[in-house]
């Protein structure tokens, strides 16, 4: 008999009133007992509504059952089936937009808590069972993969499953790419991504960290190397300005660095860590996604009094999670909607006092469907803050474009791929994620890169 | 398979050498970066698991050996740290060749080269290779003192004139590099480029100077970095009106165009945490000692 409550069991977590002084993580995840209960509310259908939603096709129903079975090692394995990375996905995937959205459960009520229980079982598999050492058949085809993100890391784990040599070259000096620079200790564990990086390293992928591909190497060079494929997954790193004044006054951050100095460069711990990061008092963080909510808990975390979030349109058109926003709100952070900044305004020696914004009115819908905001005239404000973080998304990194002129893009920078199998304009190169789709979503990222690696397989198999 | 795959990415530290109180060479091996580097760009390191990534201009390459010669100042943790280090030890991290290389642009035939302090030896391998290009350069370098004058045996080999100057006069020419550029320029030397790397204040000095006289000046840039990929955006700089990121625009820029007191405003962002973790460091070098 299936759990008919119409709520999802509750996931323990970190007070609010605690967690703002402490970046460990917020959700504290399923015992075994709660991860049955929760199981027991699928109710196994057949058309599998859920999996549409996965983009890397996770077998949920089957997994969720075994789940309510307790047969959580077998429940493990079988969503590695197709997910590399399963400790990550349950923690950072929109499951509300995806899986989630479709479980018929969510017609009354809450739909099944997929994500909560993908990550318990990842959890438990890390906690109580030894990952095995697999061996495959080497077919001594070499693949290059060009960033170790979410996109890089899966199309190695599958293509090394299928048996080639894949090697990944990562620019910083530790793999994760986005996982480790940009999203936080809170949300996703640091010691967590690299055990699941080491799952990738244990089926044989090789991870070169400090080659910065496009300046040590070109993708020509990478072909003479031998390397018979490459995939391009370099993501979107190039952080957006506003070109409004002030933006070089010292206190602004692009969202980019200030999470990279925190999160990567452990900064939060400084002086234990060598790299420094300046937080005020009063913080302004521009921008209404998940980044942006990233930037302005960890400004908290830091111990900033008054975090705004400053977003020109009203909550309803943020992109960021619900589920953000809510932990967000519970931490204190204010939330300045439909207003936008026009300037920074700085002290005499250079540094913040403050960002001045107009308050914005919603006009019609946009290209985006959105309802475009218009400033109201003479609303002109100013927000006394010390700090300003500029989260209004990012651009792909053209480094690897420079140096590669047949690599056709988009004029923003976007590597223009065929949809199905991530194939450029060169032969051999496939390229997915924020590379290709410009700033969105881990999982999609991975979902490309997972296109990319049977693609890759196809072409190296139909290859003379 | 090609060499990458078996390339030597450790950092083995081949060569050190004290140049002076401060400042300290080292040729560290790294045949993929010395593959491809050139005169302008640089790389950064890390020294510890818990470290800073700081940048550093390539200072001279060698293909053949495979090699990257760096040289630095002492004045941060990072840099005391790498500069305890030793011939045979290893650089946790270093990645480059990063940054865009100087270009040399148009036919050059005569060239200021002007390094200030430690950004003679950034000016050294600009030095060097217009030389090879048989362009005819006039190196000049400014130290605080005598004591602190380095590379002038190679500067001398590259250039057709050298001028060494100090500020205190302990090396007999008291002065400063602009006096000298400005000297030479009114004596009816006709440069067609000044390439001036040093602090930024020496630097906007002489781009005002050259300005005056519609000389061409291209100054090296070093402002804070994370990544050096052009994915943290704190390297920015004003250039022309315009934000540039030094580590991917640069860091060579039109000294004309660049706003320098912006410049020298950002680099006083972390001075206070820069100076704090140099404290608890040598607190911590005096423990071990007098554990």
């Amino acid at each position: 008999m299936p759990n008919m409550s119409l709520n999802k069991v509750k996931m323990p977590e970190q007070k609010p009133e605690e967690r703002i002084k402490n970046f460990n993580e917020v959700a504290l995840g399923y015992t075994e007992e709660m991860a049955m209960e929760e199981a027991k509310r699928c109710l196994n259908c057949k058309h599998k509504p859920c999996v549409t939603g996965c983009p890397v096709n996770v077998q949920i129903p089957e997994f969720i059952n075994l789940v309510a079975e307790g047969k959580f090692e077998e429940a493990y394995y079988k969503i590695k089936e197709t997910n590399s990375l399963p400790a990550i996905c349950g923690r950072v995937c929109p499951q509300e937009t995806q899986c989630e959205e479709k479980c018929v459960r969510g017609i009354k009520g809450e739909p099944v808590g997929i994500g909560r229980l993908e990550r318990f079982v990842a959890d438990w598999y890390m906690a109580n069972r030894k990952q095995e050492k697999p061996s495959f058949e080497k077919n001594k085809k070499n693949v290059a993969i060009i960033g170790a993100g979410p996109a890089g890391l899966t199309c190695a784990g599958d293509l090394a499953k299928l048996g080639y040599d894949v090697t990944i070259f990562e620019a910083f000096h530790t793999p994760g790419g986005v996982l480790v620079y940009g999203i936080p200790e809170f949300r996703l564990p640091k010691e967590l991504v690299k055990r699941e990086i080491d799952t990738i390293k244990d089926l044989g992928v090789e991870i070169k960290t400090n080659m910065v591909i496009g300046k040590v190497l070109t993708i020509d060079e990478l072909k003479e190397e031998g390397f018979e494929a490459i995939f391009i997954g370099t993501g979107a790193g190039l952080p957006n300005f506003m070109n409004i004044p002030g933006e070089n006054l010292n206190g602004v951050y692009s969202a980019n660095e200030f999470l990279t100095r925190i999160n990567l460069m452990k900064a939060y711990r400084f002086p234990e860590y060598d790299t420094p990061i300046k937080v005020g008092k009063n913080v302004a963080v521009v921008g209404g996604g998940n980044v942006a909510m990233d930037a302005a808990r960890s400004a908290k975390r830091l111990g900033a009094e008054n975090v705004y979030i400053v977003y020109r349109r009203s909550e309803k058109e943020m992109p960021a999670r619900l589920e953000e926003i809510h932990h967000a709100k519970e931490e204190g952070i204010i939330f300045k909607l439909l207003t936008n900044p026009t300037r920074i305004i700085g002290t005499e020696d250079g540094w913040v006092k403050g960002i001045e914004c107009v308050r914005m009115e919603l006009g019609e819908p946009d290209s985006s469907g959105r309802r475009r905001p218009i400033a109201v005239k003479g609303s002109e404000h100013i927000i006394d803050v010390e700090t300003v973080i500029i989260a209004i998304g990012q651009s792909p990194n053209p480094l690897i474009k420079s140096t590669t002129p047949d690599l056709e893009t988009q004029k923003w920078g976007g590597i223009i791929v065929d949809e199905e199998t991530g194939a450029t304009s060169i032969e051999g190169v496939y390229a997915g994620g924020d590379a290709v789709t410009g700033a969105a979503t881990v999982i999609l990222a991975m979902g490309a890169g997972k296109k990319a690696a049977a693609a890759i397989h196809k072409y190296l198999n139909t290859k003379a | 398979m090609g060499i990458i795959r078996k390339v030597n990415t450790m950092n083995k530290i081949i060569k050190k050498e004290v140049l002076n109180p401060f400042v300290k060479l080292m040729v560290v091996e790294a045949p993929h970066i010395a593959k491809k580097a050139l005169a302008g760009q640089f790389v950064i390191l890390r020294v510890t698991e818990n470290g800073e990534r700081i940048p550093l201009t390539i200072a001279d390459y060698d293909r053949e050996k495979g090699t990257i010669t760096i040289i630095f100042q002492e004045v941060g943790k990072t840099t005391q740290m790498l500069g305890a280090l030793n011939e045979g030890d290893f650089i946790l991290d270093f990645v480059g060749p990063l940054g865009k290389p100087t270009e040399y642009e148009g036919n050059l035939k005569k060239v200021a080269v002007i390094g200030g302090g430690l950004g003679t030896a950034i000016a050294y391998p600009q030095a060097k290779q217009l030389h090879s290009m048989g362009v005819d350069v006039d190196v000049i370098a400014g130290f605080r003192n005598k004591d602190l004058i380095i590379l002038e045996k190679e500067m001398k080999e590259v250039s057709n004139r050298l001028f060494i100057t100090t500020d205190d006069g302990s090396n007999g020419n008291k002065g400063f590099v602009s006096d000298v550029l400005k000297r030479l320029i009114e004596e009816g030397t006709k440069y067609d480029l000044v390439i001036a790397i040093g602090p930024l204040i020496m630097m906007k000095v002489i781009s005002n100077l050259t300005r005056e006289y519609g000389i061409k000046t291209i100054v090296s840039m070093n402002p804070v970095m994370v990544d050096g990929t052009g994915m943290c955006g704190g390297c920015r700089v004003t250039v022309g009106g315009k934000i540039k990121f030094a580590c991917v625009d640069g860091p060579d820029f039109d000294g004309h165009e660049v706003d320098f007191d912006e410049a020298m405003r950002r680099q006083n962002m972390y001075k206070e945490m820069e100076k704090e973790s140099v404290e608890k460091h040598k607190c911590r070098l005096e423990d071990i000692q007098n554990a």
